[in-house]
């Protein structure tokens, strides 16, 4: 090794660092000489307990959306009994979403080496990264990362595979992506047992998101004041975002959690529009309102005071242009036809709930007391959360958009001009064929 | 301190045997699926939840132990 002084980063970017160019940190010796080497390895069988402590005191919130402690994940997998097994998802089944992605092409072994921490935090012998069979450049760009360290022999006591699981919305929903990974349908089971407790199969399985797996990386390198250096003690870290609609530079940023939207924004160039709504948490997310994002900060403690989240912290900035209730019905036709159509009340109330939705945006507004009734009757019955998601945004929505639903049904006039913002991908109900 | 009812709403097919068997905290939605209402279950409608979780024709309801 050469005495280079590897990046330690007192400020950003951490997991998006060196990707200024496409290929970013693709190759391990870049990956190396950028990060330094990662120095852990993996027992099989014996827990690290030091590096759990590490993680536990870097207060590390899982980045796939749930912002649930990494350390108590771990905790639950190491109190079980059988040989443990890691699965990182790399899946991106929320549209408005880049983020894992963008990570995983530019910076791959970044997650590898987070499967490995996750591993040794466990006692692991195996792990799994799994991605959607339609991201083909992810698993070329991880099939090749792979080869590269196989050939070197690095990490031989992890052996680290490529799951390959259907596209789709729900099957990121860790107990549909092991499902999917076992030979079933990407679909979700019921729950107990858990996936700590019965995973991939039959294991006791770690699930952690692969931008989790990444920050896992560095704070194995750096430690845990370094990882709390940034972000707010609550919610300590970098976190990335993906922010698109009506901004100059759409796309994935890293920030310090809790950092104010406008700051956000300008890092994106500003707004490309009047803006009047901003979508913030993807579509399990929450709507709100232009006038409520004066002075917020992107934490969930702030958000929880809007009734929202971070989530997985897609951000989406509706133009003044939009018609907020035509977006969000077509969003709700979307989840509707992405329910794995398992449990009664997600696959008929939903889609009572999107077609009221969608007479609304018509300008026929007899259906909202139903759909009122409607969203009341799918949260928590359903043995994913996949229903509640849905609700919580629609209902966000009526709130937020209460005059644009006046507008609608009494002077039945719509303000849009027809522009459709949110992305909702075409081939939904085909994909579903299994 | 009492059990709770719960649905494995992936078996449940709304045949909406649990709701006549146990109209006390059961009842159904529109579209006959079970709508469990979390109140506390008395010593004495004890039987009666069991035998809703016994009858269901897709063992669909469970009850989860207090401590369990």
């Amino acid at each position: 090794m050469t005495t280079t002084a590897h990046r330690r980063p007192t400020a950003l970017p951490r997991l998006l660092g060196g990707l200024e160019t496409p290929d970013g940190l693709a190759t391990l010796d870049r990956h190396i000489s950028y990060h330094g080497a990662l120095g852990v390895h993996a027992e099989p069988g014996r827990p690290n307990d030091v590096l759990r402590e590490v993680v536990r005191a870097s207060g590390l919130g899982g980045r796939g959306g749930a912002n649930f402690p990494v350390a108590r994940k771990v905790d639950a997998v190491v109190g079980q009994r059988g040989r443990p097994i890691v699965l990182i998802n790399a899946t991106e089944g929320e549209p408005p979403s880049r983020k894992d992605h963008v990570l995983l092409r530019g910076a791959p072994h970044l997650v590898i080496d987070g499967a490995i921490v996750c591993a040794a935090m466990v006692g692991a012998r195996e792990a799994i990264v799994a991605v959607e069979a339609s991201s083909q450049r992810e698993h070329a760009v991880l099939d090749k990362a792979l080869a590269e360290r196989d050939s070197r022999r690095t990490d031989d006591r992890v052996k680290i595979s490529l799951g390959i699981v259907p596209d789709g919305f729900v099957v990121g929903e860790e107990r549909a992506l092991i499902n999917a990974l076992n030979g079933g349908p990407g679909k979700p089971t019921f729950a107990p047992p858990r996936p700590f407790q019965k995973g991939i199969n039959g294991a006791p399985t770690l699930v952690q998101n692969a931008e989790t797996a990444a920050q896992l990386a560095l704070i194995a390198r750096h430690g845990a004041d370094w990882f709390r250096a940034l972000g707010t003690p609550a919610e300590p870290g970098s976190a990335l975002v993906t922010l698109t609609g009506a901004v100059t530079h759409p796309g994935v940023y890293e920030i310090p959690l809790g950092t104010a939207l406008e700051d956000l924004l300008a890092a994106a160039g500003g707004l490309s529009a009047r803006v009047q709504a901003y979508l913030v948490g993807g579509y399990f997310g929450t709507w709100l309102d232009a006038a409520d994002a004066d002075g917020l900060r992107l934490s969930n403690a702030d958000l929880a005071e809007h009734g929202g989240g971070l989530g997985a912290r897609a951000i989406v900035a509706l133009p003044a242009t939009a018609c907020g209730l035509a977006e969000t019905a077509r969003v709700a036709r979307y989840l509707s036809d992405e329910s794995a159509g398992q449990c009664g009340p997600c696959v008929h109330g939903l889609d009572a709930i999107a077609g009221g939705l969608e007479r609304i945006a018509r300008g026929d507004g007899r259906a909202l007391p139903d759909i009122e009734r409607w969203l009341g009757l799918v949260v928590g019955r359903g043995a994913c959360r996949h229903p509640d998601g849905a609700a919580k945004l629609i209902a966000s929505a009526l709130d937020v958009f209460a005059d644009e639903l006046r507008r609608h049904t009494i002077d039945r006039k719509c303000s849009g001009d027809g522009t459709a913002v949110l992305p909702v991908p075409r081939r939904a109900a085909v994909r579903r064929v299994t | 301190m009492s059990d709770q009812l719960r649905v494995n709403w992936i078996r449940c097919d709304a045949h909406g045997l649990c709701a006549e068997l146990f109209p006390e905290r059961i009842s159904l939605d529109e579209w006959g699926y079970p709508i469990i209402d979390p109140a506390p279950i008395s010593a004495q409608l004890q039987r009666h939840a069991e035998r809703a979780v016994a009858q269901c024709p897709v063992l669909a309801l469970h009850l989860q132990r207090a401590d369990g």
